[in-house]
């Protein structure tokens, strides 16, 4: 155990890693809807610097600016736009929450175990390296091109099929005008 | 650095994510839970490509294709629930029975 505390990145491991899950549990926990998405926040900024510290740096800027830049700010137009309870509610929860309770820690159990009985002591290799932003392009535009270009289907796909479900649709008689 | 502390981490991150998703009532917290059960794959993915270093990359290529793909379900999803707001003027997951039988 002296081991594991000798080495630094260990340390931002164990600070970064007890802040996410604390404002993960308070994602799921907080009373207040505008809460919730600002813990989000927190809990990806400390997944990014995760990924720093597993040297993928592309990566982590990429979830900081998808995620916190794009997505958290689409969750907050959505809160705004159901007008949903800005502030203290106690009905955000159903009344199943012990049940949800038992599944998920039975869940994290089963997990952590798995993950402890095989992967135990399983070294990292290059921490602090870094991966070379070149190497993760030529790997998206060479062996993953094709999925790469479905994943962009998939955007199009999205962003055609979002604004068709939310468009307001014409009554029947803003319909007959237009014609 | 070990392997283990990191896929905990994400575990603890997924089971939080399933307990949002079954306690929550609103529709916009229940798609955060999901985008909290996402994010712990997006650590399992980078921490087994910090332990494997394989000369593609690929655990932070397809990170890049769960991160994409959130996004266009949160864009989808968000959509369905204004609809379902503006048609019942709700958004709690226990109101839309609709498709209950």
């Amino acid at each position: 155990m002296s081991d594991w505390f000798s080495e630094p990145a260990n340390w931002v491991f164990l600070v970064v890693g007890l802040g996410v899950a604390g404002s993960a549990l308070r994602v799921v926990t907080s009373k207040n809807v505008v809460h919730a998405a600002l813990y989000l926040v927190a809990t990806l900024a400390g997944t990014a610097v995760l990924f720093l510290l597993l040297s993928a740096e592309f990566v982590a800027w990429v979830l900081v600016l998808v995620y916190i830049g794009a997505v958290v700010v689409l969750f907050l137009f959505g809160i705004m736009i159901t007008r949903a309870p800005i502030g203290y509610d106690a009905s955000l929860d159903n009344n199943r929450r012990a049940v949800a309770a038992v599944v998920s820690g039975a869940l994290f159990l089963l997990m952590s175990w798995a993950a402890i009985d095989f992967f135990g002591s399983e070294p990292l290799q290059g921490i602090g390296e870094g991966t070379p932003t070149e190497l993760l392009g030529e790997s998206i535009l060479g062996r993953f091109v094709f999925p790469f270009e479905i994943v962009s289907f998939v955007l199009l796909a999205a962003l055609i099929g979002g604004i068709t479900v939310a468009r307001k649709d014409a009554t029947p008689a803003e319909a007959e005008e237009q014609v | 650095m070990t392997l283990a502390p990191i896929l905990v981490l994400a575990a603890l991150l997924f089971s939080l994510g399933v307990y949002g998703l079954l306690a929550r009532r609103n529709a916009v917290l229940v798609l955060l839970a999901i985008e909290l059960m996402l994010n712990a794959v997006n650590i399992n993915l980078v921490a087994f490509e910090a332990m494997l270093r394989d000369s593609l990359a690929i655990g932070q290529v397809f990170t890049i294709f769960v991160i994409t793909v959130a996004a266009a379900e949160v864009g989808i999803g968000l959509a369905i629930v204004l609809l379902i707001f503006r048609n019942r003027a709700t958004a709690n997951v226990d109101d839309f029975s609709l498709m209950k039988w």
